[in-house]
């Protein structure tokens, strides 16, 4: 090896004395399913390396050996609680490929589904951030208020979390009856709910001070490292693909997007809070414009074939734009499946926000980004 | 009488013998007091490994509220842990790590297997980077299975591994 | 596409002939009705113009354009893209891997989000490196040049694509291992020939 002078990249770096090195994860309250490896000079952070791909399970290879259909169940494994926007884009993807037209009441209840687990895992999400913070009050809110939207997606799709309900050409069944009335009963107290979460959380003068100007992207560098989701929309750029690029029924429903300029971990962190209330907006007017009845998918033939053609959808999850490549070749299963998440576009932050930070808002900033380790791992 | 038997030369063997004598008559009771103090706070190790951590958070939360049980919220130093609750896919980059993390834990340990994951490898078991089940690398005592587990599963398996204590020996 | 996979398409074809058959731009959902939509073509045009030859209009869609061209200009081309264009970041590198045709196809999707006229297109950038049939990354032929310098935002995808199918990106700063294990010491596992277990 010594013959033949390493790559830039893979030489060998030299460290000075005074930094030392210190692995954040894989097994650290403050650092989920990956490891961050900081270097630190006193209190300050110089530089920070993420190393994802301690859950890298290989799915987009697995993708390459099934059918289009049996794609599915894996394929919403990255994020399980927020399995049904996971799995939108692949089935947006395929319906095209295929040519398959999706039932009006189908939309609808798919914009339901999604709106109703951005919520829960904006509020799993809330709650691992009040742990991260040492607000243990934070844990128990969101935690316990999700549940509320759960129940509604186990009445609707059978499973608490893993649901595999969108399809290509529809969702696998229709909703029980009275499922409506059910609904809004339980997003008027959600919003309710979720209101004063600013009381204890978002006008906190703790948590103010301690997420205040920690880890600021200005929006330059917001759009130039190409972030997405809250990340992108707390730096000042108004872009949400439910309207920009308005899929399924979004293109009828009236959005807010909540958008902030002062791109830090507080801003961060109220994005997917405004998400939330915007969300319960979005499933009153869908339950509002939503066909009664009618039929809520295509009928797929077995073992479905698509042609000598590529798509690239993309859809606005959790997480911000996701985006899921599939090229067919002529066959039942797909030549190459690709998920461009948002977790792993968002990576990209972590190196540059830390450094020079103090090691103390690292957790604060690194959660901040919204970043789910499983999901960008694959 | 006394004299001959506590001689010097045996006064070893003697206090030997005294203690075998005391051990049979305090070890069943100590061990079940011990036992029992063991199983109502196992501190699980903050270690997830895959997606089946939602829902063990879900299980920490105020509805399903496993600290009732005596499983306390996941706790982030290791040294101060009993239990590996394996939450999900043990990938090959991860079970070095999982592996180092039991060795690092303080005699007695145990661990609970979550997941159809972390039994068998599930979903994923033609994947090139996931092991089949962590059986290769730890010692199991209890497997949850489902996919995710639901947290009423997960606390039964909990419970399981309490009644399992309860009649272990005492170490 | 063969004539059987039609059938789920003609029982909701009846309807929409009727409704959507005028105005056809506007709905161009229907496959065997090819409606080049005019704002796309006028983007396409413009790369086409400039490059002429050198770039290859694969196909254009309503919303996604996919251009090709070859390893030697795409440095060129994506400059273009990004300066006259206004596309600013890349949403995901993507490499496909072609045995027969020997070659590795490495796709980066551009979007904006400065230009509000672009927020909804996508435009593919496909180029392709030559392929080994047994690869040493890092030390072979199979390499192509950064992006990183033009798109900031390929930085981590780019890492993701040399570990995964063992493209070197020339210029790269950091081509380290990302997502497989330390001891990985087999095949990048998403080039055709390395097969998952069982299967």
């Amino acid at each position: 090896m010594s013959s033949t002078p390493l790559p830039p990249g893979l030489q060998i770096e030299k460290v000075d004395e005074r930094i030392m090195t210190l692995n954040v994860g894989p097994q650290h309250p403050g650092s989920g399913h990956m490891r961050i490896i900081v270097k630190i000079d006193g209190d300050y952070i110089v530089s920070a390396d993420p190393d994802p791909g301690y859950v890298h399970r290989g799915e987009e290879k697995m993708a390459e050996y099934r059918n289009y259909v049996l794609n599915i169940p894996h394929l919403e494994r990255p994020v399980i609680h927020d399995s049904c926007n996971v799995l939108y884009p692949y089935c947006l993807g395929v319906e095209e490929l295929l040519g398959l037209e999706v039932p009006e009441r189908a939309k609808y209840l798919r914009v339901i589904a999604s709106e109703l687990n951005r919520c829960v895992y904006i509020q799993y999400w809330l709650a691992i951030y009040g742990i991260f913070l040492g607000h243990s009050t934070m844990f128990m809110w969101p935690a316990g208020d999700r549940e509320l939207y759960i129940d509604m997606l186990e009445k609707m799709t059978g499973a608490r979390v893993t649901h595999s309900f969108f399809i290509p050409g529809g969702i696998r069944n229709d909703v029980p009856a009275n499922f409506e009335d059910m609904l809004l009963k339980r997003v008027n107290y959600f919003e309710k709910r979720i209101k004063e979460y600013a009381a204890i959380f978002y006008d906190n003068p703790i948590l103010i001070s301690r997420t205040r100007d920690a880890g600021k992207l200005s929006r330059e560098d917001a759009i130039r490292l190409g972030t997405t989701g809250s990340t992108l929309r707390a730096s000042g750029v108004n872009f949400d693909l439910r309207v920009k690029e308005p899929y399924d029924a979004y293109g009828e429903l009236d959005i807010n997007v909540p958008t902030l300029k002062e791109g830090d971990a507080y801003a961060r962190s109220k994005i997917p809070w405004l998400d939330m209330l915007e969300s319960c907006n979005i499933i009153r007017q869908a339950v509002q414009k939503m066909p009664k009845s009618g039929s809520v998918r295509v009928k797929l033939k077995p073992n479905p074939k698509g042609g000598n053609d590529e798509v690239y959808k993309r859809v606005e999850s959790g997480r911000g734009s996701l985006g899921c490549y599939v090229v067919s070749r002529n066959a039942p299963e797909p030549y190459r499946v690709k998920l461009s998440v948002g977790s792993f576009r968002n990576l990209i932050c972590m190196p540059y926000l830390l450094k020079g930070e103090k090691l103390g808002n690292m957790p604060a900033v690194y959660w901040s980004l919204n970043y789910w380790p499983v999901e960008a791992d694959r | 009488m006394l004299k001959d038997l506590l001689t010097p030369q045996n006064a070893n063997v003697f206090i030997g013998k005294l203690g075998d004598v005391l051990v049979k008559a305090v070890d069943q009771p100590l061990g079940y007091a011990i036992n029992w103090s063991r199983l109502w706070s196992l501190w699980p190790v903050h270690i997830e490994t895959a997606c089946c951590s939602v829902e063990f958070g879900a299980a920490s939360g105020p509805r399903y509220d496993v600290e009732r049980f005596g499983i306390i919220e996941a706790f982030g130093s290791l040294r101060q842990c009993d239990l590996v609750v394996v939450q999900g896919t043990i990938t090959r980059k991860m079970a070095p790590r999982l592996r180092l993390v039991y060795d690092q834990m303080p005699e007695p340990k145990y661990v609970v297997a979550m997941g159809a994951c972390a039994i068998t490898g599930g979903l994923y078991f033609d994947s090139y980077n996931v092991l089949p089940g962590i059986d290769g690398i730890l010692p199991v005592d209890v497997y949850v299975p489902g996919c995710p587990p639901r947290p009423e599963t997960l606390i039964q398996g909990c419970m399981l591994l309490q009644e399992k204590i309860k009649r272990l020996k005492a170490r | 596409m063969s004539s059987s996979e039609t059938t789920p398409v003609q029982q909701s074809a009846p309807p929409a002939p009727q409704s959507s058959a005028p105005p056809a731009p506007s709905e161009s959902k229907q496959p065997p009705v090819k409606e080049i939509p005019p704002f796309e073509k006028s983007i396409a045009d413009k790369i086409e113009s400039q490059f002429g030859s050198k770039v290859k209009i694969d196909f254009v869609k309503p919303l996604r354009i996919r251009i090709k061209t070859s390893k030697e200009d795409v440095l060129q081309v994506a400059k273009f893209v990004r300066d006259e264009m206004h596309y600013d970041h890349a949403e995901s590198v993507t490499g496909v891997d072609f045995p027969t045709e020997k070659e590795i196809e490495v796709v980066y999707h551009l979007g904006s989000y400065t230009d509000p006229q672009l927020a909804n297109q996508v435009l593919a950038l496909a180029t392709r490196a030559p392929r080994e049939e047994n690869p040493n990354p890092g030390f072979d032929s199979t390499r192509l040049p950064s992006l990183r310098d033009i798109f900031y935002s390929v930085e981590f995808h780019e890492r993701e694509c040399f570990e995964m199918l063992g493209v070197y990106f020339d210029g790269h700063p950091d081509n380290r291992r990302l997502l497989l294990p330390e001891d990985w010491a087999d095949l990048p596992p998403l080039r055709k020939d390395f097969r998952n277990k069982g299967r």
